[in-house]
């Protein structure tokens, strides 16, 4: 896979490589354009091409959804099972505050089907799921495969599976389940890798992590690791907002610094407070700490974080952590599927005692709230409840301060009007 | 010698009857909405005959013993 046909489009040198943009002017459907920058996938045929997914592995490609799963471990349980596997390509970006799929979906429709096509080829699959959460991104992907149907049919069956804007529909049980007619709500049960789409083994991936693929497919996993850290190779979509000139989807070398990531939108250190990192599934850091982090996986696990879906989120100086924490407990709480009693009950009660300590409930409020999140975490059918402590226990670390003025004033010198963290 | 064995819990069935908690409280406690927190390490010999009960008990069959070494494909 290495070696690239002289004939085929020269592989981009730096960055931009996902948000390149196309050079015709017909549009990102444009097939014709998208070829200039791209060679054709190649053609799923019946059983794995160990050859692509070595590639990959060679790549180091890590999932971009949320979970930063190898991408060739993924690849390999697909192509082990017995029956023909099923590709899924997970296009639910259930993070609020997370731009980067749809940027993708609507800017390079092109660039996702060829990864999703790379996927099918790699584990040998003859059908192609791609779940869809918004009308633009479903848009965007029915006139790219309209443009395909004349020039390049692919030899595998295309759907398009619309799911509710809920955060669970990006949930991979949940979207195999709504693919399959169901809710698309968890379930327990094997994971979609032995026994996901009609019982089929079935590969979940994530937009962004197909269109890597394309381009590991295209150009060859040493490429890929031009760019990037060893532990964290390639580039990486983020999702950058809140005190930034420049909020949006900005293309980063693995293992940026998150104060790069804050001068590239036009951020100053001295508006911000602290850090989202990793989305409403990540932690807040406060900014001494979190501005000379590494975006990797091992360097954010130190801050009790992931990379997630790559939100980077700057909360201004002057902003009340603390209510906005309990925002997005509140958000959460109502992102249950309702079908555990810990992930019912318990989400709803924090939400609660964060109300509470918003308005004064001070340290033995702030101490309930940390057994609740002990006593709710692991107890799900999924990890919604996981992350939703996850991300409070973080609010109560970080904003400790704002706790204690919050007791001894009943609130802070923040506008109560502001509200800030984007939410569906 | 038993196989060792776990308790396992189906928390999408479980509907906090809590019946399990009365019958096995050296390894299960209610939380404050009243849901089982079962302890997944192996289930002592001497409780297993009241581990068994629980499970009998549980009016949805959310609660489980299993052999230890399956515990972890729920």
């Amino acid at each position: 896979m290495a070696a690239v046909d002289p004939r085929t489009p020269e592989a981009p040198s730096g960055l931009p490589r996902l948000l390149a943009a196309t050079p015709a002017s017909n549009g990102p459907a444009d097939l014709a354009g998208h070829r200039t920058l791209m060679p054709a996938p190649p053609s799923p045929r019946r059983g794995a091409d160990r050859a692509l997914i070595d590639e990959v592995e060679r790549a180091g490609l890590l999932g971009r959804g949320g979970a930063g799963f190898p991408t060739a471990m993924k690849l390999r349980a697909v192509a082990s099972g017995r029956r023909r596997p099923v590709v899924v390509v997970n296009g639910a970006e259930s993070e609020p505050a997370s731009r980067k799929d749809l940027l993708l979906l609507t800017t390079r429709p092109h660039l996702v089907l060829d990864g999703a096509l790379a996927a099918a080829a790699a584990v040998g699959a003859d059908r192609i799921e791609i779940g869809l959460d918004t009308d633009e991104a479903a848009g965007a992907i029915e006139t790219a495969l309209a443009a395909r149907r004349g020039a390049e049919r692919p030899s595998a069956t295309v759907h398009i599976v619309r799911v509710p804007r809920r955060y669970l529909s990006g949930e991979e049980r949940s979207l195999v389940r709504a693919i399959g007619g169901g809710p698309a709500i968890p379930a327990l049960g094997p994971r979609p890798f032995e026994r996901g789409v009609d019982g089929r083994p079935t590969l979940v991936q994530n937009v962004e992590t197909l269109a890597h693929l394309a381009q590991i497919t295209a150009f060859g996993g040493d490429w890929f690791r031009e760019v990037g850290a060893d532990d964290e190779p390639g580039s990486r979509l983020v999702t950058v907002s809140g005190a930034v000139a420049r909020p949006g989807v900005f293309e980063v070398a693995g293992g940026t610094p998150v104060a790069n990531v804050l001068r590239a939108a036009g951020g100053r250190r001295d508006d911000v407070s602290a850090v989202l990192v990793g989305g409403y599934f990540g932690a807040w850091i406060d900014v001494e700490h979190a501005l000379p982090v590494r975006l990797t996986d091992g360097d954010l696990a130190a801050h009790g974080t992931a990379f997630g879906a790559g939100v980077i989120w700057f909360l201004p100086r002057g902003a009340c952590g603390l209510r906005e924490t309990e925002r997005v407990a509140s958000w959460f709480a109502g992102q249950t599927a309702d079908q555990c009693g810990p992930c019912v009950h318990g989400l709803a009660s924090i939400a609660g005692g964060l109300v509470s300590l918003v308005g004064g409930g001070g340290r033995d409020e702030a101490a309930r709230l940390r057994r609740w999140s002990d006593d709710v975490e692991g107890r799900g059918a999924c990890r919604l409840p996981d992350g939703a402590v996850r991300f409070v226990r973080s609010g109560l670390k970080v904003f400790g301060a704002d706790i204690e003025r919050h007791r001894i004033d009943g609130r802070c010198d923040a506008a109560l009007d502001q509200t800030l963290l984007p939410l569906y | 010698m038993p196989d060792p064995m776990t308790l396992t819990l189906d928390p999408i069935a479980c509907d906090g009857h809590g019946l399990c908690a009365d019958l096995l409280p050296e390894m299960i406690r209610l939380d404050d909405w009243g849901y089982p927190i079962v302890d997944r390490r192996e289930v002592p010999p001497q409780l297993m005959a009241h581990a068994q009960r629980a499970v009998t008990a549980c009016p949805v069959l959310a609660l489980r013993l299993r052999a230890a070494r399956r515990a972890r494909s729920v």
